[in-house]
């Protein structure tokens, strides 16, 4: 049996990045993959005949153009097209437009609420601000706070340097972005509570939390902090659907001499005299390396994929403890043509982007409750988008693909699994929602795919169905994430690492948890390091 | 820190303190020991702000706003001789008791149970938990008279105040420090629910957590208010509780009298205004009376925006600086029951000699944070929590020979104060005595007065802006050197002259008395430069 340099589990988009670095610093690598196909949460799949569904992560903006450029993946054949603007539709019939021209917003705020207007290139500049602040760290290695190494002492200097940069205002503003609620902080700046409501979605999507909850204004900030051609805060689509990021990175990574293996389901880690040898397949059969990656989330890797007897209790209760509430639903919609929204009108450039239905923090608040009290939201919160409008090959020609993201829906229901009749009707729900904004809009369905977080658990394998692996609050980021003292992608058996969104910086398919693993991994080898280390601003 | 020498330059320099409040008076009895000139103003006939003890019904007392002391500031307690001058505690290390409504009571105190349904496992993990926090409290608390460093923009002393916090939280040691920075800005609800099994252990603990915010036990903060609440050692221990003799009334009695021995003036009924200007800087306050007091200093123990939005007057201000006070958040959640008894109230399966502990009613954190889902629209609990106290039990100071008095903080309550007030509070307090029936079914028949205090009866009655008891919420975005507005955490306010000292400052409220202290020391500073 062949011996491999390194075993990455998991064919995840982190997975794959992870790998591509691994191996083209000369490493024999392998990705073993449970599935048929590759790509986690990054999946383009032909669920109804003809249609293409991203049927998890949907849109791009968070992955980072220094992997983007470094493993070419355009010549590997991934395309992001960004689509313009975004709509939220109010229950009176009202919009309030998304625009990416700054002048046009303004106005459009301002046309809601004079002095919203006024206050709209504020906040911009403030979080454009905050985002150039955070964009250099996620391609870089949390330090570790309690230690004295010196390369720790190091980064923690380099990070308090940047932060005495910014000057005194500017960092009492971000310590309060990362502890406050996102209504706080959008009323802070805004009187409208459309123009609140509006922006706030940003801030709880993925998220266990509502818009009251202190925390989310940095969940904003996460969804903020991309690019899409260098025009930051944009978002796109992958020509394709997701699966054309996976779909790139395995090309980049095989291009390396990379070997991916799909329904090759990893069964348990071997760790002999305290190292790990490999791992053992669901099959019974083993493949060997000193080094084993795992892609998947900190809960899954240390519950499930690693043998308990292998691991010190203190960190299997971490492990356990790692907060991971699933919180987002999905609905995947192939149509027999263009729904109409009568707010927009027919010709409305609106409707190219992401749609919301909500006017009010409250509405988004009682959605929040609802899963509080363990069910999915009775009036949810819809990240409505169709991207056959702007990629013409994710449907037939005249028919169409609908994505409709929805917070909040649960990991269990009152603290018992989904049934299927749960699922039809958190289906009619959302259903209910989008017709009422859409008179025609049920006559076209022709298939819907409903994925709860018990559909994402079962086949993506994401514990709880959360999609950035695992809760994005302080508690959890930086040299917190997974676990304090384990920040810095090494697991607590030598040899084995993690590489997944559960890992600094977090999900949001951005690739940079994959490719900080191989800068650590690399230099644990001592071999010369392939990664972009922190941000290329051009 | 040492105490505060007469070394200023100014000694002409008057001081005006805004408020008899127990920052105030603390501010002043620094102040005056210091050699300076001053005068407290207070607006009502009493000193004491919110730690008063006053009569709701004939013959019956209470400590009307806050009714347990837990972290009076041990050197200022020093500092003053606060015992010369009376105040004694009728009792330190409370006890809780997390009521169950059959009966089932745990009673713990200091991380031990003494009684009550609670596994092994649960026992040893709250000892743990307790022993935990109150190390992390002990880090708080060393931060009260400290003032907040200024980052970034600071001086020497600044980057000294600074580097001691790092240090403080550094010596905790590897573990504690993780630990510390996981939790510090999270919720106590996940923290209970790694913890510990017991829902009632569970309800209580978060009750802590909550008391006096405008969070649930899933807010993130929670964990923050928590270490607050731990960080003073009034009570005994860390996050021990205590019962004043004579109520919290005696802790500002004390400090009056401890103010007016070094010298200060203290003259009650004499509401102010507003404050006065020369120019940019402070001359005085002028009262309601229309009279006006000339003084080079105004130090106001009143709540920031109050200070600076109604006293003072935003127009003084720059536009952004008073816009950041516009954004304090201050909606309180706390009301506050007095019931006035024929007796002592029996609760179901309650040893009577447990009577004059801490009672709490949070049977589970889920109940806790349902109580509070309603305060986030505005809207009263259907089901509130409760922490109660029956001062008489301890002292009889409070009621006629063989009655007795009930305290409780009630959460959480209605904030509007509009229209209908009259109507929702009698509307709250049947919730509350219905809820008060089922762990004691006697008690409705038992009482024999009643005062509800909702938060806009606490805004009126104790000029507490929303009614909240800490002068603006306590999160970390209002924290240390963001209190109470990012850029003026340092007491000195950007208007030459002007000072806050009350709990809207660093380190915040619950009868502590550093801010008013740290305030003091703020104005020696700048009037030895001067």
């Amino acid at each position: 049996m062949t011996k491999y340099d390194a075993i990455v589990v998991g064919a995840g988009h982190n997975g794959l990045a992870n790998a591509a670095y691994l191996a083209k610093a000369g490493l024999k690598v392998v990705v073993l993959e449970k599935n048929p196909w590759i790509g986690g949460a990054a999946v383009s799949r032909e669920i109804q005949d003809g249609w293409i569904y991203s049927n998890c992560s949907y849109v791009c903006s968070l992955l980072r153009p220094e992997i983007f450029r470094d493993l070419d993946l355009s010549r590997h054949g991934l395309q992001i097209v960004p689509y313009g603007g975004g709509v939220t539709c109010t229950s009176s019939g009202d919009i309030l437009g998304n625009y990416t021209d700054h002048d046009v917003q303004r106005r459009e705020f301002a046309r809601h609420n004079a002095r919203d207007g006024d206050a709209y290139h504020r906040y911009s500049t403030d979080v454009m601000r905050q985002c150039r602040f955070i964009r250099p760290l996620l391609l870089r290695t949390p330090p570790d706070p309690t230690s004295f190494r010196v390369r720790d002492i190091r980064e923690m200097v380099y990070l308090s340097r940047e932060f005495a940069k910014l000057g005194e205002q500017v960092i009492y503003d971000t310590i309060r972005f990362y502890t406050m609620s996102i209504a706080d902080f959008l009323g802070e700046y805004f009187e409208s509570d459309l123009v609140k409501a509006h922006l706030s979605g940003s801030g709880i999507i993925g998220t266990a939390l509502g818009v009251y909850s202190p925390g989310t204004a940095y969940v904003l900030l996460h969804h903020y902090m991309g690019e899409v051609d260098g025009s930051s805060g944009a978002w796109g689509f992958a020509r394709g659907g997701m699966g054309a990021v996976s779909k790139a990175l395995a090309s980049s990574f095989k291009s390396f001499g990379g070997e991916i293996r799909t329904d090759c389901d990893v069964d348990q880690l071997v760790v002999r005299g305290g190292k790990v040898r490999g791992v053992a397949l669901a099959n019974g059969d083993e493949v060997h390396a000193d080094i084993v990656v795992s892609n998947l989330d900190p809960k899954r890797t240390f519950t499930k994929l690693v043998n308990e007897k292998d691991l010190d209790p203190a960190f299997v209760e971490r492990a356990r403890n790692f907060k991971i509430r699933g919180s987002s639903g999905k609905l995947n919609i192939a149509l027999d043509g263009l729904p109409t929204f009568p707010a927009l009108g027919p010709d409305n450039p609106l409707r190219f982007g992401d749609m919301h239905f909500i006017d009010s923090l409250e509405r988004l608040e009682r959605a929040y409750d609802d899963w509080k009290n363990g069910t999915w939201s009775k009036d949810p919160y819809l990240d409505l988008l169709i991207p056959s409008m702007t990629d013409p090959t994710m449907a037939p020609p005249g028919k169409h693909f609908m994505s409709v993201f929805v917070q909040y829906v649960p990991p269990k229901i009152h603290g018992r699994d989904w049934t299927d009749a749960d699922r039809d009707a958190f289906r009619d729900t959302v259903v209910e929602q989008i017709a009422r904004h859409s008179p025609d809009f049920k006559q076209l369905v022709r298939h819907i795919e409903v994925r709860t977080p018990r559909e994402l658990e079962n086949e993506v394998g994401l514990t709880e169905g959360n999609i950035f692996q695992g809760e994005l609050t302080m508690d959890q980021l930086l040299f917190n994430r997974p676990f304090p003292g384990y920040a810095q992608y090494r697991g607590p058996v030598k040899g084995l690492y993690m590489c997944g969104s559960g890992t600094h910086p977090g999900g949001g398919v951005m690739a940079a948890p994959g490719a900080n693993a191989a800068r650590e991994i690399l230099l644990d080898l001592r071999k010369p390091n392939t990664v972009p280390e922190g941000w290329t601003d051009d | 820190m040492t105490d505060v020498q007469p070394a200023n330059k100014r000694r002409d320099d008057k001081v005006v303190i805004i408020g008899a409040g127990h920052n105030g008076l603390v501010c002043a009895a620094y102040l005056a020991r210091a050699g300076r000139e001053v005068v407290v103003l207070e607006a009502a006939a009493q000193p004491g702000g919110a730690a008063v003890t006053r009569e709701f019904a004939p013959g019956f007392r209470v400590s009307a706003c806050a009714h347990l002391l837990y972290l009076l500031d041990a050197q200022v307690s020093r500092d003053l001789a606060l015992e010369s001058h009376g105040l004694k505690m009728a009792r330190s290390n409370l006890r809780t008791v997390a009521l169950a409504a059959d009966g089932g009571h745990i009673v713990h105190a200091g991380g031990k149970v003494e009684s009550g349904p609670v596994s092994p496992a649960d026992r040893a993990a709250l000892a743990d938990y307790h022993a935990r926090l109150q190390r992390f409290a002990r880090v708080m608390g060393k931060q009260h008279n400290r003032r907040p460093p200024r980052i970034g923009g600071g001086d020497r002393s600044d980057l000294l105040g600074a580097a001691l916090l790092g240090l403080d939280i550094r010596l905790l040691g590897r573990d504690d420090m993780r630990e510390f920075l996981r939790i510090a800005g999270i919720n106590v609800y996940d923290v209970l629910e790694e913890t510990f099994e017991s829902p009632l252990l569970k309800g209580t603990l978060a009750l802590d957590a909550v008391l006096g915010t405008n969070l649930g036990p899933r807010s993130n903060n929670s964990v923050l208010t928590l270490l607050h609440r731990m960080s003073g050692t009034a009570g005994g221990d860390y996050g021990a509780v205590a019962l004043p003799a004579g109520g919290m009334g005696t802790v500002t009695a004390a400090l009056a009298a401890a103010a007016q021995k070094s010298g200060a003036t203290l003259r009650c009924s004499s509401p102010v205004a507003r404050i006065t200007l020369e120019g940019d800087r402070v001359s005085g306050v002028q009262l309601e009376s229309g009279e006006t007091i000339a003084a080079g200093t105004v130090v106001s123990n009143a709540d920031p925006a109050r200070t600076l939005l109604q006293l003072l007057g935003a127009r003084h201000l720059e536009t952004g600086f008073a816009e950041r006070v516009r954004h304090i958040r201050s909606r309180g959640t706390a009301a506050k029951l007095h019931l006035a008894l024929d007796g002592l109230p029996e609760f179901t399966g309650l040893d009577g000699a447990l009577l004059g502990e801490r009672l709490v009613i949070a049977p589970d954190p889920v109940y806790v944070e349902h109580a509070f889902d309603h305060s986030k629209y505005g809207t009263a609990s259907p089901e509130p929590v409760l922490e109660i106290v029956m001062p008489s039990v301890h002292d009889r100071s409070f009621s006629p020979q063989g009655k007795h008095v009930l305290s409780a903080i009630v959460q959480y309550a209605p904030h509007d104060a509009g229209a209908g007030a009259d109507a929702r509070r009698g509307e709250f307090l049947e919730r509350i005595l219905g809820v008060l029936g089922k762990y004691s079914p006697g008690l409705r028949r038992q009482i024999v007065a009643t005062e509800l205090l909702l938060p806009a009866d606490i805004e009126r009655e104790f000029r507490i802006t929303g009614g909240h008891w800490h002068h603006g919420e306590l999160a970390l975005d209002r924290f240390l050197m963001l209190r109470p507005v990012p850029g003026a955490a340092q007491y000195a306010m950007p208007l030459d002259g002007l000072y806050l000292c009350g709990a809207g400052c660093h380190p915040g409220g619950g009868v502590m008395g550093s801010a008013g202290g740290n305030a003091a020391r703020a104005v020696l500073a700048a009037g030895s430069t001067a």
